[in-house]
Parts: structure tokens; sequence; C-alpha cells
């Protein structure tokens, strides 16, 4: 028997479970990513080796140690280092003595035989067209639910008169959406969560708000971020994030199939100062500081992990695309070593800077798009 | 007309093509100083704190050149072949230069992306040539001689020189010899690698750069790993430790890298990984901008006391 197990990432370890569940497989769930995950990561990867490679070998450790014996993530076809992470990851956990069998799930642009193989191994249940129909709805409707949710709790946030409540009503929801069990379930949790968050007392104000770009896994998994959304919310800032998974699946895999580029109008924003696709998230990152920009945002979050190659492109490249769109601008790097409270402290005065900023060009303070998508 | 060329990056393992082409071209190239404290602070001075060394470099040369030339060329370096690319900071370098640089205007890009056909660089040459309005035939003479200049540098390597070091050949009786596997724009660049090579030549040392294999014996390496890293230098830097791993003609391999590198974190892995397995002497050498040459000696005597130690001892159990 399969027992298989995956990397964390945010939420996305429900839709995945039940996807794999549902091919016939017994499923380790990945656990959330502490402090141990990152120092078991850290004491085996290379000193260099980013940041999510860190927490995701970490998380492998843990889960073959838990009896999982195949591990599926995805691959890629770079430059960027993260197509390369199951390659050096099998290495070095094979040289530390785990058996296992590691399934890369490539792009399907390139490498479509190979996708389907390695979608050949994890199917060990017999399954009719019908079931893989349901099976398919089923876990895309929990993917963009989760999604939702989410951002209606960065949306909620600032607004909150009781601190912590919107923290506390999106974990909630995600229990619900958790604990859906067929596609039936799923609009009456939807209309179940909205009515939770409408619950939520509310103030009338106008939040500062700051757009979150950067590489996918640290924007994704909040423990690799040290929550900085809910920390930011708190502040009472509006946050916007840029990915999400749910969107991010559709562009690379769905368009990726037909050789189609997703993300076209980001990419294209980004085109006059980032000209050419260096992997990663660096365009994207460039192009969608510009978009928060237009949109009327307050300022643009930078979030990369130390060492990243295509977040340090685009950070050479971001300052002056800020500064030409009159937008604030921070980056963050993130590694193990990466404290809360300094980070705390940063945010705290970004955000004072930012606020000083709208007081002083408060005939300016009209920002048509985002106030209308706000009220 | 001026052509500036930084002396960093694709510089090292280009430069006799690009030199050749445009000279032939009737331009003036300029290729700036050799690297200094002043220049590498320049480069420091303007970059972001998390891009490597020769990135940092890079835009220190591009600063020595740009108040004396018209043009200062800057590759895109997208691919040279069909199987790999660049490091990311090569893609977007210019990208790169001319946000970090303040009031740099006379930047000459060129985008290099040859995979797909073998004419892609007679093409991108023809094109290069009409943007300084020079003719089809000029072009095509500066495009071959700059090829055969190509072709002399590597076939240099091959007979166990280092030309960018001014090393012509080296006694192969030395009873050492270790491989110095890293990037050309950090082992040839005696500033940056703070003389590695040159100190172990007078060490006594024979030494092998990924330049000095050949070709074809790297790429029979390719099937090493199920997946080619996507990168051209890393992919020259792996082959030639698989290689020498398998034929075992050298007695260590020191692996040289900046601090901070993208590639070679999984390079530098993979390599030690499999250098235990096939009981290879492996040592990795990190550099940045504050790295010291002592520190740096001791480490060197170090791994080739202790290789020689082992030679020693292996030829006394022989005997």
């Amino acid at each position: 028997m399969r027992k298989v197990s995956f990397p964390y990432m945010g939420t996305s370890y429900i839709p995945f479970k039940n996807l794999l569940e549902a091919f016939g497989n017994e499923v380790v769930v990945p656990p959330k990513p502490t402090e141990e995950t990152i120092s078991l990561g850290t004491k085996f990867a290379p000193e260099f080796a980013c940041y999510p490679f860190k927490i995701v070998l970490g998380t492998y450790v843990q889960c073959l140690e838990a009896g999982a014996n195949t591990l599926v993530s995805s691959g890629g076809v770079g430059p960027c280092r993260a197509g390369l992470y199951t390659t050096l990851q099998e290495k070095i956990l094979k040289d530390l003595g785990y058996e296992f069998e590691m399934i890369t799930l490539e792009p399907p642009g390139r490498h479509f035989k190979d996708l389907l193989q390695s979608i050949k191994k994890l199917i060990n249940a017999p399954l009719t067209l019908k079931d893989y129909i349901s099976i398919t709805r089923f876990v895309w409707k929990q993917l963009v639910l989760l999604d939702k949710v989410e951002r209606l709790s960065h949306k909620i946030r600032p607004l909150e008169i009781k601190k912590g409540e919107a923290t506390r009503v999106y974990k909630k929801c995600v229990e619900l959406i958790a604990s859906a069990e067929k596609y039936r379930d799923l609009p009456e949790i939807e209309r179940e969560c909205e009515l939770l968050y409408d619950g939520i007392q509310k103030r009338d104000s106008d939040p500062i708000k700051i757009g979150i770009v950067g590489e996918i896994y640290v924007l994704l998994e909040p423990s690799s971020n040290l929550e900085i959304e809910e920390m930011l919310g708190e502040l009472g800032v509006y946050v916007e994030r840029s990915m999400f998974l749910s969107q991010y699946t559709i562009y690379n895999a769905v368009l990726d199939l037909f050789h189609m580029a997703g993300e076209r109008n980001v990419k294209k924003t980004a085109a006059p100062y980032f000209k050419e696709m260096c992997g990663g998230h660096g365009r994207e990152s460039v192009g969608n500081a510009i978009l928060f920009a237009k949109r009327g945002f307050d300022g643009v979050i930078q979030l990369s992990p130390f060492t990243c190659i295509p977040e340090i492109v685009a950070k050479s490249i971001l300052p002056k695309v800020c500064k030409e769109h009159g937008i604030g601008f921070l980056t963050i790097s993130l590694d193990e070593q990466t404290g809360k409270e300094g980070l705390r402290t940063r945010l705290e005065a970004f955000v004072d800077l930012l606020m000083a900023k709208r007081n002083q060009t408060k005939s300016f303070t009209v920002k048509p798009q985002i106030a209308k998508e706000m009220a | 007309m001026k052509i500036g060329i930084p002396r960093a990056l694709s510089y090292y393992a280009y430069y006799p093509f690009f030199r050749t082409f445009f000279e032939n071209l009737g331009l003036e190239v300029v290729v700036s100083d050799e690297t200094t404290k002043e220049i590498m602070d320049m480069g420091i001075q303007d970059t972001i704190t998390d891009a490597c060394v020769p990135i940092k470099l890079f835009h220190g040369h591009v600063k020595n050149l740009m108040n004396r030339v018209d043009y200062v060329f800057v590759p895109r370096l997208v691919s040279v072949n069909r199987e790999a690319t660049f490091c990311p900071k090569f893609l977007g370098l210019p990208d790169m230069v001319i946000c970090s640089i303040p009031k740099f205007k006379n930047m000459l890009e060129v985008r290099i992306d040859l995979k797909k056909s073998r004419f892609e660089l007679f093409k991108l040459c023809i094109k290069l040539a009409k943007q300084f309005k020079k003719g089809f035939f000029r072009a095509y003479i500066a495009y071959s001689k700059a090829c055969n200049s190509l072709k002399n540098y590597a076939s240099q390597f091959l007979q166990g020189g280092i030309p960018p070091l001014g090393i012509a050949s080296q006694k192969k009786s030395s009873n050492v010899s270790l491989a110095v596997v890293g990037y050309p724009y950090i082992l040839y660049d005696p500033y940056l690698s703070l003389d590695l090579i040159k100190k172990l030549i007078s060490m006594g040392v024979y030494v092998v750069t990924p330049e000095m294999l050949a070709k074809e014996e790297k790429q029979k390496q390719a099937s090493k790993l199920r997946k080619n890293l996507f990168w051209t230098f890393s992919n020259e830097v792996i082959r030639t430790a698989y290689s020498l791993f398998e034929n075992g003609s050298v007695d260590g391999i020191i692996h040289v890298t900046a601090f901070g590198c993208g590639p070679d974190f999984i390079v530098d892995k993979l390599m030690e990984i499999d250098a235990k397995k096939y009981k290879m002497p492996f040592l990795t050498v990190t550099i940045d901008e504050h790295t010291g040459q002592e520190g740096l000696n001791t480490r060197l005597e170090a791994f080739v006391d202790m290789i020689k130690i082992k030679k020693a001892k292996k030829e006394a159990a022989l005997a």
C-alpha cells in the first residue's frame, strides 16, 4: 500500500489529501511546519538552500518518520531552483538512509508523458470517468472555497472591532471546509462561512492598503512568512496577496497544457522594466506591484526567501518601479533566522510612514478603483 | 566609436568572441580595468545586499566603463544550446543594471538566445552589425573571425593552459593534481578568487578546471542526473566533477562558489554527496566580498597537505 505524503503549503493539504485518498492511497498528512520542522530542514539542507527548500525537507523527514513511503511534489522547467528541489531532496534523504519513492509532477507543457506516468502511479483504485469528474469537481471547489475564505479574512481583519475575531472565524471556516465529504456539502458551507464573516462587528474606516508580492511558497505558507498577513491586519491594514493557489493551478497546470501563458496582463505590465522571463515569480512580482499601484494601493511588500534568484532580480528593479508609481515599498528576506518581533517593528514603521504620506497628500486620497472594490 | 566590455560574468567565457567581432566591425573595444578593490566597492554601492559577488562586481565594471565609452555592452544571456539556460540573474542582468546604476544611459543590450537553430548566432551578429551601420560582408567576416578566436581560446584550455590568467601551460610532472571547479567568472578573476589557482600552482599542484576537459567527455556524463540542471555553467561544473570522479585522474576537487549563489546550493550538495561515494576528497570554498587571503591560504595548504599524506600512505602500502 502506498503511504503518500507531500509538502505542506498553506491550506492546500485539505484538497490534496482528499484527492489522493479518492485515488485509493493512504495519506500521511504533513504536519504544519513548526520550529522542529525548520531545524530538521536546516540541519540536512545545504547552507544556501532557499527557505522553502529547508521547510519542505524538514516536512519530508517528519512524514517519512511517520511512515510515509511515497513523496509527491511539483517539478518545474527552471531556471528557478524549485524545479530541481525533488532531485536534490531525494538524494539527501536517501543519503540519510530513508527508503521511499519520490514522484515529481512536472508541468504538462513540456513533460506531458512524464506527468501522466507519475499520476498513474498515484491511482490505486478502480475509477470510472464519472468518478474522476466528481472527484475533480469536489477538490477544485474546495480549493476555490479555501482561497475565498482567506481573501475574506484579509478584507475583514483590518475592520474588526474585537481583535483576533477574523482570525478565529477564518480558522473555523477552514475546519468547516475540511470537514466536507462530498461536493453537495460545499454550497451550504460556503453560505455558512459568509454568515460567520458577516457576524463580525466592523468599524467604518478606510484602511491603509498594502499589496503583497513575491515567491509563491513564502506567500502561501503563513509559518514561513511569520503570519505577516495576520500581523498587518491587526495593525489595521488591508492586505491583498498577488497569488492564490487556485489561480496558480490554472495558470501552471491547465493553461500550460495548451502552451498558453497565464497572467498575461501581469507580464505585459512588467515588460517595460522586466523584459525576460527569468523563472520563479520575479516578473510577476514586478507586474503585480505596478497593478497594485494603478489600483491605488498605498504600498507594496515583497516577500522573498533569502538567496531566491528571481526575487533578487525583481528586488533590484522594484525600488525604481515603486518610486515611479508613487507607492511605498518594503522588501523582506525570509529565512530561519528572521525574527517575528524585528519584522513587526519594520512593519509598524512602514505602515506609519504610509499613513503619514496619506495625510500629507490628503487631496489625492480619492483612490477610486480600490475604494469601490472595498465597499 | 568605442564599445566597452565589462570584465565580469560572461566575459571570462566568451570574450574572445565579443572582442574579435567588434574589432573586426571597425569599432574600438575597451575592456574595463582588472578588478580592484575600488571597482568592487563601486559595485557594492549600487546593488542590493542579497545579490552574489559576481553580480555586484559586474555593476562595478559597468561603472568603471560608462563614462569613457559610447556604449557599454551588457549581454542578456538566455541560452547557448538547447538543453539549458542561464542563472536568472544573467537573464535579468540588463534590467537589474539599468535600474540599479543611477544615470546609466549608454547600455548596449544584446539578447543572446541560440536555442532555436545553429544560425541564430549568425543572425544575431548581422543584426548587431546593422545597428552600427555595417554591411553584410563585413559582418560575415567579423563573425567567422570571432568564431575562430573562440575556438582558439577553447583549445588553449584543452592544452593545459589557462589563458585568462596568463598561464600558457603547466608541468604535468607535479605529483598532486587537483580539479578546481566553479564558474569561469569566479575562477578566472584573480581578485575575486583570491588568486586561488595560481596559489595552488605555486604549491606545486597541477590544476584542472572545467574548461580543460573535452566537450565530449562532459557530455557523456549528462545521463548521470535524472534531470539536467537548468543552467549551462552549472551543467559544465557538475559534469566535470562526475567525469573526474569516474576516471580518478585527479586527487581531489575544490569547488569555488560565491556566497549566496543560487544554482550552487544544488550543484555543491550533489557533488558533496557523490564525492563521498567515490571517496574523492572534496573542499568547498565560498567567496564573498569580505573573504580574507589568510583564511583561504590555511585551508588550501591543509587540503593539499592532507592529500599528500594520503598519497604517501597509499604508496607505502603498495611498496
